[in-house]
């Protein structure tokens, strides 16, 4: 049985790299990368599951990283967007006008991109699910599913 | 951030998690079981609840199951949301399990953390409540098999130390007629006002509900009512509507004479939708 308990240092897989972190297990995975890994794409907005500002990818599938515990991150594959290096995605954001004041940004890429992953060629009512996971304070909704159709279909 | 600490504790077989269970209660650290966490997280963030240790369950063979077994379909306990939608071996809780909380959410959530919720929704329970599901829970005596409504009553009452293993349907009611209508106040994604749910089987119609009361609830004489041909489609609506009015709910989603409008025309709406089924 694995267990902890107090500080600890642990390894985490980050964008493909080993990084060692100490924490303790009610650390959460968005405090645990903004404040030790410094990778600050993944947001705070709501921390409560609602808003998706905080998305990251573990082993390839989207999860709100302010209701994970670090600790239940250990030995999977974790993407924030700083590892996400000129994917289509980011191209069509620009491309599309998919942003405005862009805090949301990072978790609307990472969703599309995972989206675009895992389901190649989804029914728009595929699409529309998976983008309502996130919320665009902005309301840059139109221009984020004119990006995320536009690499679907070849476009970009 | 979470103030406090606890430890963490992910265990291998059943036994395993009700021993270290069992111990870290008589050490006074008040353990909880955690499934997806994403109840205990926000909980624990915002103070309304605590706990010294969390017995993750995740990793415990039996929790993770999803498949049939002769003529039963098995969920087990751990598995999440999005397990269920993406093998949708039974439309009407993939349905169920589709519209709670968002997508994302739904790869987190797990099944039996949605039954056993502090949160009064509960929605999967409905297709469970319909079906006469049967929950297998483990404890200190090992394990037993319990009919659903022997231990879901309003919600999941179980004794110190126990935790959900698994539900099994029989697949006879996989392929009935079903109806699913999750109505909310504003948005599509929200907690329900009114959750309809139910089943044909034999020409009976069964019906369960979310948000209408401050539990999920399946009752017979509302289903009576409801398959009474001798009145109208309106009229069982009235009749059904005047039997709950003392358990409809008034909340920021609704006041309870609005839940009765909604839920008198959601009534009639199943019943004209089913005539011909
Ligand atoms: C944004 C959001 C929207 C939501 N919308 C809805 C909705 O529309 N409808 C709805 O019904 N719910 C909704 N919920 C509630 C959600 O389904 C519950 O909070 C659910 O408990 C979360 O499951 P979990 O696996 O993360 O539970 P956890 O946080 O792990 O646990 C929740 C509770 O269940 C206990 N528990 C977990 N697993 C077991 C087990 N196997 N046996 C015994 N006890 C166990 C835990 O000890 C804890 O008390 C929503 C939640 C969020 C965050
Ligand atoms: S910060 Fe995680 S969902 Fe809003
Ligand atoms: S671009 Fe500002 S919140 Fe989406």
């Amino acid at each position: 049985m694995y267990s902890l308990k107090g500080k600890n240092i642990v390894q985490l897989n980050v964008n493909k790299e080993i990084h060692d972190v100490v924490i303790r297990p009610s650390d959460v995975l968005l405090n645990t990368l903004r404040d030790q890994l410094g990778l600050t794409g993944a947001k705070p907005g709501c921390e409560n599951g609602d808003c998706g500002a905080c998305t990251v990818l573990i082993d390839g599938w989207p999860v709100k990283s302010c209701l994970m515990l670090t600790v239940e991150a250990l030995g999977k594959k974790i993407t924030t967007v700083e590892g996400l290096k000129n994917v289509p995605i980011q191209k069509a954001f620009i491309e599309k006008f998919a942003f405005q004041c862009g805090y949301c940004t990072s978790g609307f890429l990472l969703v599309c991109h995972a989206l675009a992953t895992i389901h190649p060629y989804p029914p728009d009512i595929v699409i529309d699910e998976w983008l309502q996971s996130n919320i665009c304070r902005c309301t840059s909704y139109e221009e984020i599913g004119n990006a995320v159709r536009a690499i679907l279909s070849g476009e970009i | 951030m979470i103030s406090f600490d606890f430890e963490y504790y992910r265990p291998d077989t059943l036994k395993e998690a009700v021993d270290i269970f069992l111990k870290l209660d008589k050490e006074g650290k008040s353990p909880v079981y955690y499934g997806g966490g994403t109840e205990l997280i926000s909980m624990a963030r915002v103070g309304s609840q605590s706990f010294g240790a969390v017995v993750d369950i995740k990793n415990i063979p039996e929790c993770k199951v999803l498949g049939f077994n002769a003529d039963t379909l098995c969920l087990g306990s751990a598995i999440t949301l999005s397990d269920i939608t993406e093998a949708n071996y039974f439309p009407l809780l993939s349905k169920t399990a589709g519209r709670i909380a968002d997508h994302t959410m739904q790869g987190k959530i797990t099944f039996g953390g949605n039954l056993a919720s502090t949160i009064i929704y509960r929605e999967t329970v409905l297709p469970l409540l319909l079906t006469n599901a049967r929950l297998t829970v483990a404890g200190k005596n090992g394990l037993a098999e319990v009919e659903i409504g022997q231990v879901f009553k309003e919600r999941l009452r179980l004794q110190k130390g126990e935790f959900l293993v698994k539900a099994t349907i029989d697949k006879k009611f996989l392929i009935a007629p079903y109806f699913h209508v999750k109505k909310t106040k504003n948005e599509k994604i929200d907690y329900p006002l009114i959750t309809a749910e139910g089943l044909k089987l034999d020409g009976y119609v069964r019906i369960a509900f979310s948000g209408l009361a401050s539990y999920p609830f399946r009752e017979a004489n509302i289903e009576n009512m409801l398959n009474d041909s001798s009145l109208e489609f309106s009229q069982r609506a009235d009749k059904i509507v005047q039997a709950l009015s003392g358990v409809i709910t008034s909340d920021l989603y609704g006041s309870a004479e609005y839940r009765k409008y909604v839920l008198k025309n959601t009534i009639v709406n199943i019943l004209e939708t089913l005539k011909d089924q």
